[in-house]
């Protein structure tokens, strides 16, 4: 088998243990939060008759192990469970807000990425010039700002002031593309500012310490443009630092979004994982930290990956 | 297009490249002081007629690289051409504008840096490298470019030139990337190739590969050259004339017989006079100091032995030299002696007793009595400690000696390198390159110990600071009674310092004994290779050399 198969599947591997770790995590997490299910189901004024009954029901007075392992073998199976305070079944209800959240992250990702590594070249091209301080200090101060502050001031300008785009992020099943967007206009350039100055500094960093390689004075030597040689020379050699560090910003596009989501009412899994974490929903509660947290470990993973792939010692041995 | 085409060749005429009175300056940030202005070039003026090869020469500092690459219009990180100028086919290209060097770097002049390694973009393919600038400027299509890259590669003798252009360069060996290097400055077929130290990273074995390569290469494409070196003895070969440099001013100029034969100034005779320090060869004594017996070592849990069966002596107050090409394993033998890499077979066995294999398994006082003197001598020491602190720490370590008496001691060995008490409250920063070393060979005697190991120590220095530094190592030998294991590739600093050699080859040692026997013939075909392949300040060596080989070098 050739080293760099046996490296990507030692790293998928490792994803997929680390997941079933946070799964125990998660479930462990839960469990020693205060309350019982039972009571919070029943409220305040049940029976102890009704509540040991309930209990029986809901398999409570198992051990925790073996509740463990029928909630992974569920989840596993695609059945996350059902909600408690809505009796619902939680992967029904949580498919169309998980589209939602990916279809803004996605929106969000795809204007910001390339902005950001755009402005980074852009950066190292003029170092310590104009344009560098000048894209660092906003991509900086955009950064600095809360997330909701920076949400509320497009809310107040873009919807208040020039009513270009709506306020609220409502979207629904068989929503027109095009009304959809305008929804999502706010939220998104929203999450691109938050997430666009970590980027950008970081592609800054990782091609400006390429920069100091001797081949960049071989390229130089070539008569090669400036920006060409950032592009075409030093650019390939920086890919596994920015790659990680994208992929780290799309994870928190997905799973950061909570207050985004709220302040623009926008139905996806950020405004799901608060409503039930107010009703003390545990299992929703498990069932969306699962998926927040397998985001996080595939998109790491994806980076982990694209850095091996970038590094043509492993790509091409000896 | 056209005025491109037609510019150069209406220059043919005069010389090739005309730089007068060229002056460079850089700024220094010296660590708590205000920035200042350095002069690293002196009003230099050198003429280059089209065709011939002029050998800039001199010691580190020299300003050699610096008035080579000017004739690109270049000037590394932060320095600057602040007067003079660089007249290259009829025109001063400092007047040029940006656009203007653009033009001309990559297409009238190309560069062959020292270390190719570095050189080379590790994301992309050799070939597109190597066609790179060919392409940018105009001169060749893709197709015309590889074509003519794929006949230098073979010009060069590079193995399998017809693929080797698809290989990364981390593929390929160093004495064949410096090649590939060649054919990329080649490739565009340029008026001028700047070739700047392009063996001297290399093996002596190879190096005579890759010189001949760049002659032929030279004589057969009618280029000019500017080559850069520190090593007489190499430019002796290639080049037509020889220009002397010492600190940014010219010392002397001329024909290449008349600077090695008659030099005309004192300096150029120092550089050009044999370096070699009288040393007389002391018998073997009755018992060792230290002796490793058939020791086994590999990497990677046993898969690659590096160590094959090697045993040798070293008697107490002598020099055993190891001598070898990079990868023959002499350094691999100083990590078994000192229980880096603990052997898999065999033993070391120091004053009649055996050592721990591993690190952890040694007293003390046995890593006392080893010490540790290392070919990089700035990054061997912290640079946020003191001179004082980093010679006083194994008199703490070792003797506990605290206060006054360590620095009296401080002082003491100070004084043994030869060097005042000024220095104790210095930084590695604010040395030199003999200095660095020198403190760190003070480091290891302050711990008194019985053996120092010596790992190129004098690879990375200029020859007169390198010679120095050879002579106190001999003078603290007689005084302190401590033997020396001695790895080198150079053979002249072996002659130097040794008292026995041990020759080794892909982990075997080939040939061990006293020195006066292993020097004498008749030779196996490895240390004949290894004594021939040393450049000798002969012209016509080169050719001499290569006809007389047995043994192809291994670095191809």
């Amino acid at each position: 088998m050739s080293p760099i198969v046996k490296l990507i599947a030692q790293r998928i591997a490792l994803g997929v243990l680390l997941l079933l770790a946070v799964s125990v995590l998660i479930f462990a997490g839960t469990q020693i939060l205060p309350g019982d299910v039972a009571q919070s189901i029943l409220g305040q004024s049940a029976t102890p008759q009704a509540l040991a009954n309930l209990r029986e029901e809901l398999g409570l007075n198992d051990p925790a192990y073996i509740r463990y392992l029928r909630w992974l073998g569920g989840v596993l199976t695609g059945d996350l469970g059902t909600a408690l305070s809505s009796r619902q079944d939680i992967a029904a209800s949580i498919w169309p807000r998980l589209k939602n959240t990916l279809f803004l992250a996605f929106w969000a990702a795809l204007v910001s990425v390339p902005l950001a590594i755009v402005l980074g070249l852009l950066a190292v091209r003029y170092r310590n010039g104009f344009v560098d301080k000048l894209i660092s200090g906003l991509a900086l101060a955009s950064t600095s700002l809360p997330e909701f502050f920076v949400g509320y001031l497009l809310v107040f300008f873009f919807a208040v002031k020039l009513q270009w785009f709506p306020g609220i992020s409502t979207v629904y099943d068989g929503m027109p593309f095009g009304q959809r967007m305008m929804a999502i206009a706010l939220p998104a350039t929203a999450l691109t500012l938050v997430v666009l100055a970590h980027m950008m500094r970081m592609t800054r960093a990782a091609i400006l310490n390429v920069m100091q390689s001797a081949y960049i004075e071989t390229a130089e030597l070539k008569g090669l443009r400036a920006f060409d040689i950032i592009r075409k020379h030093a650019f390939p050699n920086a890919i596994a630092p920015i790659v990680n560090v994208v992929m780290l910003n799309l994870a928190f596009l997905i799973v950061g979004v909570v207050v985004i989501e709220v302040i623009f009412v926008y139905p996806g899994m950020g405004q799901y994982l608060v409503d039930h974490v107010a009703k003390r929903d545990v299992p929703v509660v498990q069932a969306v930290g699962l998926i927040f947290a397998a985001v996080y470990i595939g998109l790491n993973m994806v980076a982990d990956i694209a850095a091996i792939l970038a590094n043509p010692r492993l790509r091409h041995p000896k | 297009m056209v005025a491109k085409a037609t510019a150069p060749k209406a220059a043919r005429t005069g010389p090739l490249l005309d730089i007068r009175n060229l002056r460079i300056e850089a700024t220094v940030y010296p660590p708590g002081e205000p920035p200042k202005t350095i002069t690293l070039v002196h009003d230099v003026s050198l003429t280059l007629e089209r065709g011939k090869v002029l050998g800039l020469i001199g010691e580190s500092g020299a300003g050699k690289s610096t008035i080579g690459l000017s004739s690109m219009g270049y000037g590394r990180g932060g320095v600057k051409i602040t007067g003079g100028e660089v007249v290259l086919n009829g025109r001063d290209i400092l007047k040029g504008g940006v656009g203007g060097l653009r033009r001309l770097r990559g297409r009238e002049v190309c560069y062959v840096a020292q270390s190719a390694a570095a050189a080379f973009n590790p994301a992309h393919r050799l070939m597109d490298q190597v066609v790179e600038a060919s392409l940018l400027h105009g001169v060749a299509s893709r197709a015309e470019a590889e074509r003519r890259a794929m006949a230098l590669f073979r010009k060069l003798s590079l193995p399998s030139p017809e693929t080797i252009g698809q290989r990364y360069p981390h593929q390929v060996s160093g004495g064949q990337l410096q090649r590939v290097m060649t054919a990329m400055a080649l490739c565009p077929e340029p008026d001028l190739i700047v070739f700047d130290e392009p063996t001297t990273a290399l093996d002596v074995t190879t190096q005579i590969d890759v010189l001949a390569a760049i002659k032929e290469a030279i004589r057969d494409t009618g280029v000019a050259a500017l080559y850069i070196t520190h090593d007489l003895a190499v430019v002796a070969q290639v080049a037509d004339e020889i220009m002397v440099l010492r600190h940014g001013r010219l010392v002397e100029w001329g024909g290449t017989r008349q600077i090695i034969k008659e030099p005309r100034q004192e300096y150029t005779n120092a550089l050009v006079s044999v370096h070699e320090i009288a040393h007389q060869e002391q018998q073997p004594g009755k018992t060792p100091a230290l002796s490793v017996k058939n020791v086994t070592a590999a990497y990677g849990g046993g898969h690659v032995k590096v160590l094959k069966n090697v045993s040798v002596d070293i008697f107490p107050g002598q020099t055993l030299a190891v001598v070898g090409e990079s990868g023959s394993g002499k350094s691999t033998l100083a990590r078994a002696i000192t229980g880096l890499l603990p052997p898999e077979q065999g033993s070391v066995t120091f004053a009649g007793r055996t050592l721990g294999n591993r690190l952890a398994d040694r007293p003390k006082e046995d890593l006392r009595q080893l010490q540790m003197i290392y070919q990089m001598a700035d990054v061997a020491m912290n640079p946020r400690q003191t001179v004082g602190t980093i010679i006083g720490r194994p008199l703490e370590f070792y003797f506990g000696l605290r206060g006054r008496e360590r620095d009296a001691k401080v002082a003491e060995l100070l004084d043994k390198i030869e060097m005042g008490k000024g220095f104790v409250d210095r930084y590695p920063a604010e040395l030199s390159g003999g200095q660095k070393q020198r403190v760190c060979i003070a480091r290891a005697l302050a711990a008194k110990p019985k053996l120092i190991i010596c790992d190129e120590v004098t690879s990375a220095l200029d020859p007169l600071v390198a010679n120095g530094i050879l002579k106190l190592l001999l003078d603290l030998q007689k005084e302190e009674e401590v033997a020396y294991l001695f790895i080198t590739h150079d053979l002249a600093t072996v002659r130097s310092i040794a008292d026995s050699i041990a020759v080794m080859y892909r982990g075997e040692v080939v040939r061990y004994g006293p020195k006066s026997q292993v020097l004498a013939p008749p030779f196996d075909a490895y240390t004949d290779l290894l004594l021939s392949s040393v450049p000798e300040m002969e012209i016509g060596w080169l050719e001499k050399a290569i006809k007389g080989r047995r043994m192809e070098s291994a670095g191809n």
